[in-house]
């Protein structure tokens, strides 16, 4: 079977794709720690997180863990993947969207004692779109809207990287 | 395969477009305005982000429609290259402005979105950055096709550039699953059941289909212009004219 010219053009194309597609991957495999937006609070136990430098922890506000002070704007809190926890000091403006039980992207430093001194605080809503009452119906039968599950889900996977 | 030539000649495709670009049109002006009802005026507030996440009405057609629009450019290209067909160019240049309008409506309404939800009209997380990146690659297209004289490399150029550049598109609809980012997860997918209330499902699939209608009429008038542009003083186009004349 001869093989024709527009054969020919076609399998270069594919080849060139295909390379093209490969070489990407590869690179966005070697950048993947800097690709990622924030760490989970199981990464920075995991030592995972950069340091000496400001960075983003992201999960969820811990039920109950919310304190506003009177005196000033400050607000502490806590947030966790359900599987490590980190206490957040923040002076600021809280986006409307921050909630206990929801998503949270903090970003600032980690001091010597543990605390994440946050200079943004940045609410992550999840991808869930429903009706007010259905929610509350949901929440009524025993099955709530799950907090994000990809915070706790990644976390096991970048623990399980060990 | 020959009925496929037939429609890849520009002289049966310039008023074969012409007839169906209004009926594209007027569904699209149909459904949107649907979908718009149901969207704004029927689907009830969400229970976390109230009045706000009616923006994905507008939102979410517009960045699927981005990045389907870049992918259908590539195909395009594809054909160009390994066909030799005019038409194929053509209608990849024809694409390339509505894509980059949608990109640019997806990118702008994600902002205002962002400012009441997320506290913060832009961030540079892997979901925002590959969907501003593609609207770098549609206006580079369109500069390069621009700067190039002689038409046919110009389109070989632009074609491969829409080839090389469709690797992006792929790193914008996983970025959400591959890396953390500040952008939620899809809502809607192919491989899990939808995660919003069917209503507002409705009229987001509703704006989707018009988003299509409007992109395909879009499309096809301006194909012809393109077509105009290249075949001038072609015998058939002359034919045409004289006939449309009578």
């Amino acid at each position: 079977m001869a093989i024709k010219a527009r054969h020919r053009r076609f399998a270069w194309i594919a080849v060139g794709v295909l390379a093209l597609g490969s070489a990407t991957a590869l690179v966005l495999n070697a950048f993947q720690s800097n690709l990622v937006f924030f760490y989970t609070p199981s990464q920075v136990f995991a030592n995972e997180a950069p340091t000496g430098r400001n960075f983003r922890i992201g999960g969820l506000v811990e039920m109950g863990s919310v304190a506003r002070s009177s005196a000033n704007v400050e607000v502490k809190f806590k947030v966790t993947d359900n599987a490590q926890t980190i206490p957040v000091v923040y002076h600021g403006i809280l986006p409307d969207l921050f909630k206990e039980g929801k998503g949270v992207v903090a970003q600032g430093a980690l001091s010597p004692d543990g605390v994440f001194v946050a200079s943004q605080v940045l609410a992550k809503h999840d991808e869930n779109y429903m009706p007010p009452e259905a929610a509350e119906a949901l929440r009524k039968a025993g099955h709530p809207v799950k907090p994000q599950q990809e915070f706790v889900d990644k976390a096991r996977y970048s623990v399980q990287q060990q | 395969m020959s009925w496929l030539y037939r429609f890849a000649s520009p002289a049966t495709f310039y008023p074969l477009a012409g007839k169906l670009a209004p009926w594209f049109f007027a569904a699209s002006a149909v459904t949107g305005l649907i979908g718009l009802y149901i969207g704004l005026i029927e689907a009830p507030t969400d229970f976390q982000q109230g009045e706000a996440y009616r923006i994905i009405y507008i939102h979410v057609p517009a960045a699927w429609m981005s990045m389907f629009i870049y992918v259908l450019m590539a195909f395009y290209g594809i054909l160009f290259f390994t066909f030799n067909t005019r038409l194929s160019a053509m209608m990849m240049s024809a694409l390339a402005p509505t894509g980059a309008m949608f990109t640019f409506v997806a990118l702008w309404t994600g902002a205002l979105w962002g400012r009441p939800t997320w506290g913060t009209y832009w961030v540079w997380d892997a979901r925002l950055t590959s969907e501003l990146i593609l609207l770098f690659l549609y206006l580079g297209f369109m500069a390069l096709q621009a700067a190039i004289e002689d038409p046919r490399r110009a389109d070989k150029a632009a074609a491969l550039l829409a080839i090389v550049g469709v690797v992006n598109v792929p790193i914008i609809y996983f970025s959400v699953q591959w890396w953390n980012t500040l952008h939620q997860g899809a809502s809607v997918s192919l491989t899990a059941s939808p995660k919003m209330a069917m209503i507002m499902l409705t009229g987001m699939l509703i704006m989707a289909f018009s988003a299509w209608m409007y992109t395909i009429g879009a499309s096809l008038l301006r194909v012809r212009a393109i077509i105009l542009e290249r075949e001038a003083g072609a015998e058939w186009l002359k034919r045409h004219v004289a006939e449309q004349a009578r």
